[in-house]
C-alpha cells in the first residue's frame, strides 16, 4: 500500500512540474515536449487506477498523433518569430491569483462530495466497456467518428493553399 | 491513496491550464494549455469510473481523447493558414475573420 502511494505521489509530482513547465516555459518546443511528459504521467495515473485500455489509448493517441501534430505546427511556424521562443507572458500576477482562486473554490466545493477513503471495489473490465459503447451509448459513438470526419474534411479544405485550389479548378 | 488527492490533482492540473490560457500570447501555447484542461477533464471521468464502477464514465474518457485529437488538427490547421495569411501567430494581432 505504501509502495502504491509512493507511485501515485511521483506521478502526481511528475505531472504537476511539468504542467507548470508546460504554461511557463518561454521556449514553445520545450513547452511541447513539457507536455508530452504530463500525458505520460496521466497515463501512468490511468495505470493506477486500473484502466489500462485508456493508458494505451493515451499514449497512442496524444503522444503519439496529437504531439507529433504539434511539434510539426510549431517548426512550421517558427521562421515569423524568427525562432520558437513566444514573447513573454502577459499579466502573470493576475491570472495566478484567478487560477489559484479557482482551484481554492474547485477544492472546497468538491471536498464535501467525496469521502477520504481508498480505493475499493473492482475494476471495469474490458469487455464491459466495449459492451457499452456498442449498446447504450451506440450512438455518441457514431457521432464522434462523424466528427472525425469533418475535422479531416476541415482540417484539408483549411490547410491546402487558395492558388493549389484555383489551378485545380481551371 | 485516496481519492481526495488525485481529485485535488485533477483540478490543480485544471487550474494551470486555465492560467496558461490566460496568459500565453502564442496561439499554440493556448492549445497546449487546452489540451492540459481536457486531461484533466479526462483524469476526473476515469477517477469517478473507478470509484462508483461505472463503465460509461470510462466511455466518456475515451470520447474526450478522440475529441482532442480532433479539435488539435483543426486547431492546427487553422493557425498554419493564419500564420500563411497574416504573417503572425500571436493571438493578439489576429483581429479579423475575412482576410
Amino acid at each position: 500500500m505504501a509502495a502504491h502511494a509512493l507511485v501515485i505521489g511521483c506521478l502526481a509530482a511528475l505531472v504537476l512540474l511539468s504542467a507548470l513547465w508546460v504554461v511557463t516555459l518561454r521556449n514553445l518546443f520545450r513547452a511541447a515536449l513539457s507536455l508530452g511528459l504530463v500525458l505520460l504521467g496521466v497515463a501512468g495515473l490511468f495505470l493506477v487506477l486500473e484502466a489500462e485500455f485508456l493508458a494505451f489509448v493515451q499514449i497512442l493517441v496524444y503522444v503519439g498523433a496529437i504531439l507529433t501534430l504539434i511539434v510539426f505546427a510549431i517548426m512550421l511556424t517558427a521562421k515569423l518569430q524568427g525562432s520558437v521562443t513566444a514573447p513573454a507572458n502577459r499579466q502573470v500576477f493576475p491570472a495566478a491569483a484567478i487560477a489559484f482562486a479557482l482551484f481554492i473554490v474547485l477544492v472546497s466545493s468538491t471536498s464535501a462530495l467525496v469521502p477520504a477513503t481508498p480505493l475499493s471495489g473492482d475494476a471495469i473490465r474490458l469487455d464491459v466497456l466495449g459492451q457499452e459503447l456498442v449498446k447504450t451509448l451506440v450512438l455518441p459513438f457514431e457521432v464522434v467518428s462523424l466528427v472525425f470526419v469533418a475535422a479531416v474534411i476541415g482540417a484539408i479544405t483549411l490547410a491546402v493553399p487558395r492558388h493549389a485550389k484555383s489551378t485545380k479548378r481551371s | 491513496m485516496t481519492v481526495r488527492a488525485l481529485l485535488w490533482l485533477a483540478h490543480a492540473l485544471f487550474c494551470i491550464g486555465i492560467f496558461g490560457i490566460l496568459t500565453r500570447r502564442h496561439a499554440i501555447g493556448l492549445l497546449l494549455s487546452i489540451e492540459l484542461i481536457l486531461n484533466a477533464a479526462a483524469l476526473n471521468f476515469v477517477l469517478f469510473s473507478r470509484v462508483f464502477g461505472h463503465a460509461q464514465a470510462q466511455a466518456f474518457a475515451l470520447f474526450i481523447i478522440a475529441l482532442a485529437a480532433c479539435e488539435a488538427g483543426i486547431g492546427l490547421a487553422i493557425i498554419l493558414r493564419l500564420s500563411r495569411y497574416t504573417k503572425t501567430v500571436l493571438a493578439d494581432d489576429v483581429h479579423v475573420l475575412k482576410g
